[in-house]
């Protein structure tokens, strides 16, 4: 019913997306940020963008909340005023989808207290902005804790426990992050190449989204909007730290969330596309398994890097804009294919063919997603 | 319906299965507590001594009510989810890595233990342990609401998603241990089972955690 983007590279889905259809990013190489020995390629706010935006709206409250919980309500404000609902009825169900909130204050404080390391307090402070004072749901699954935010949001909209549902990712980066992926030796020391076959890692970056649903008939629905279909939850059952090789679980996740739909209707897969060796192989065969790798895929981890929290709600807000505009969007940092099992990667801006798009979706602890969407027409 | 079919609580005392005590803790510290468990259960899986504690809880409590239903560590469970709930996501381990780089001159960040500062990471153990492959998820709030854990698990019993479930209350934190965790399924399997209400989920509740004096 009404999203929004805050993001590195702009705010507000429609300006984020025409910066990322012209081909834009801002991930760069950070040399001393977070006081870390290694230099990292991510993308990462301007702290005082975020303290500048936020004043806009609320500048008696600017110290009251801590960035991550800043850009989370700078995009649930403009999500939930351009669906025009009532935040504050308890009708409204808050899903908070992060991987980290704020950890960076286990390092230091900085005058907050003590529970605010808790995820359940910045979902509450979150929810409370809005006047809303039902229980938030924290939905934290590592990387695809944004789908399965939106998997979960859907379940309590079909079974009436809410008439709306705020789904809201936002994730910040910290030495507490960052240190962790270069230990995993996981991070590419330039932009990342989704599915190129010299693919050395991921990116990381900084970002927020929020997604309101609500439920309606489609024939009402005005042209453009997003829909839901359907979505599944599949764990590997297979390492904590690395994906099964046959792409099991993300299989078995799509073969759920598409379950009896004519997949000639797909206009396009929005993969996870980390760009990492591991992953990329393991989606290319989940998406070969699936009869899917003729469908053009892309991964828009190399214009946002990967916003973990962010990711799944921020992707598919930016596949909802890119069908709305009958557009696939190219998948930057991709040169040449090289990964386990042919799949059509989308590198130019093409013309989309066909009325949904699934967003796909992996991460540590055996995770996997699928969640697949229409837009009206 | 849906049916309790076995639950099981460890706190800082006790393991509790089905109401009965079945293991007193007379070990003391958690970590010490965990091993004593696992070695009560007679199991050989080595990734166990990986795990951190909150994992380790979380494994054992599972592994009990998987017994407790008859289900086998190696078939296949394309039927079966994992759901936790927890107030601390990961926050135990995630002091401990944070050791490891709060001082330039005594930098070491660990991959193996920086994988233990997820939240879902138990889930995980969990799946892989038992080789569950439908929905694993992991859910954080203040603290453990019966009809939230209710509602979120009845939406993964859902027809076309899981038929059986193992969710509850996973959480450790500054040494205190606090799990209380459910075998859910559509089928009656034990003679003790007992409908899945938010009410029945009260009853194997009990109020007294270490959070509730600690807070």
């Amino acid at each position: 019913m009404g999203d929004c983007i805050a993001a590195p590279l702009g705010f507000g889905s429609e300006m984020v997306y025409n910066a990322v259809a012209e081909g834009n990013s801002v991930a760069r190489l950070h040399e001393s940020t977070f006081g870390l020995p290694e230099p990292f390629f991510g993308s990462l706010f301007e702290r005082e963008w975020i303290d500048e935006t936020f004043a806009l709206s609320c500048p008696a409250e600017n110290t009251r909340y801590t960035p991550f919980e800043k850009i989370a309500i700078i995009a649930a404000s403009e999500a939930i005023s351009r669906a025009g609902i009532d935040a504050a009825s308890d009708r409204v169900l808050f899903v908070v989808s992060t991987t980290k909130g704020n950890v960076h204050l286990l390092e230091d404080l900085q005058g907050f207290e003590t529970e605010r390391v808790y995820l359940w307090r910045s979902a509450q402070l979150i929810a409370q902005h809005f006047g809303n004072k039902s229980t938030p749901i924290v939905a934290s699954n590592a990387c695809i804790s944004g789908v399965s935010a939106q998997h979960t949001a859907m379940a309590f909209l079909q079974n009436g426990l809410c008439d709306y549902a705020v789904v809201v990712g936002a994730e910040m980066l910290s030495k507490f992050i960052i240190s962790g992926f270069q230990s995993f030796k996981a991070l590419s020391p330039q932009r990342c190449m989704p599915f190129d076959k010299d693919r050395t890692g991921l990116n990381l970056g900084e970002g927020a989204a929020c997604i309101v649903f609500g439920k309606g008939d489609e024939d009402t629905l005005p042209q453009g909007t997003l829909i839901y279909c359907n979505s599944a939850n599949c764990n590997d059952a297979n390492h904590i730290s690395g994906p099964s090789r046959t792409g099991e679980g993300l299989h078995n996740a799509i073969e759920k969330a598409l379950a009896g739909y004519d997949r000639s209707k797909l206009a396009f897969i929005n993969a996870h596309g980390t760009a990492t060796p591991y992953n990329d192989d393991m989606e290319s065969w989940a998406i070969f398994r699936s009869n899917l790798s003729k469908t053009p895929t892309n991964s828009l981890k190399g214009y946002f890097g990967h916003t973990l929290g962010a990711a799944g709600v921020l992707e598919t807000i930016m596949s909802h804009q890119a069908l709305k505009n009958g557009t696939v969007l190219p998948t930057k940092g991709h040169c040449n294919l090289g990964v386990a099992q042919p799949i059509t990667v989308c590198t130019e801006k093409q013309t989309a063919h066909g009325e949904s798009f699934i967003k796909l979706i992996s991460g540590f602890g055996g995770s996997n997603a699928a969640i697949h969407f229409k837009v009206k027409l | 319906m849906a049916y309790i079919n076995s639950y099981c609580k460890i706190d800082d005392s006790q393991v509790l299965l089905d109401g009965q005590c079945l293991i007193p803790n007379d070990e003391g510290d958690a970590s010490a507590w965990a091993g004593s468990i696992y070695r009560h259960l007679g199991i050989q899986y080595p990734k166990f001594f990986k795990m951190d504690t909150m994992c380790k809880f979380g494994f054992l409590a599972s592994e009990l009510l998987m017994r407790q239903v008859g289900a086998t560590p190696e078939e296949p469970k394309k039927d079966w989810a994992v759901l936790c709930l927890n107030s601390c996501s990961s926050l135990d381990t995630d002091r401990r890595y944070q050791t490891t780089i709060q001082e330039a001159d005594n930098y070491f960040p660990s991959p193996s233990v920086f994988v233990y500062t997820l939240a879902n990471i138990v889930t995980g153990e969990i799946a892989i342990r038992h080789k569950i492959q439908g929905e694993s998820s992991t859910f954080i709030f203040q603290q453990l609401d019966c009809e939230m854990l209710h509602r979120l698990a009845s939406n993964a019993l859902a027809p076309d998603k899981a038929s059986n479930l193992l969710c509850g209350w996973i959480d450790f934190e500054f040494g205190h241990c606090d799990v209380l965790m459910f075998a859910v399924s559509e089928q009656k399997k034990t003679d003790t089972a007992m409908e899945w209400t938010p009410a029945n989920i009260k009853k194997c509740f009990m109020k007294q955690t270490w959070r509730n004096f600690y807070i």
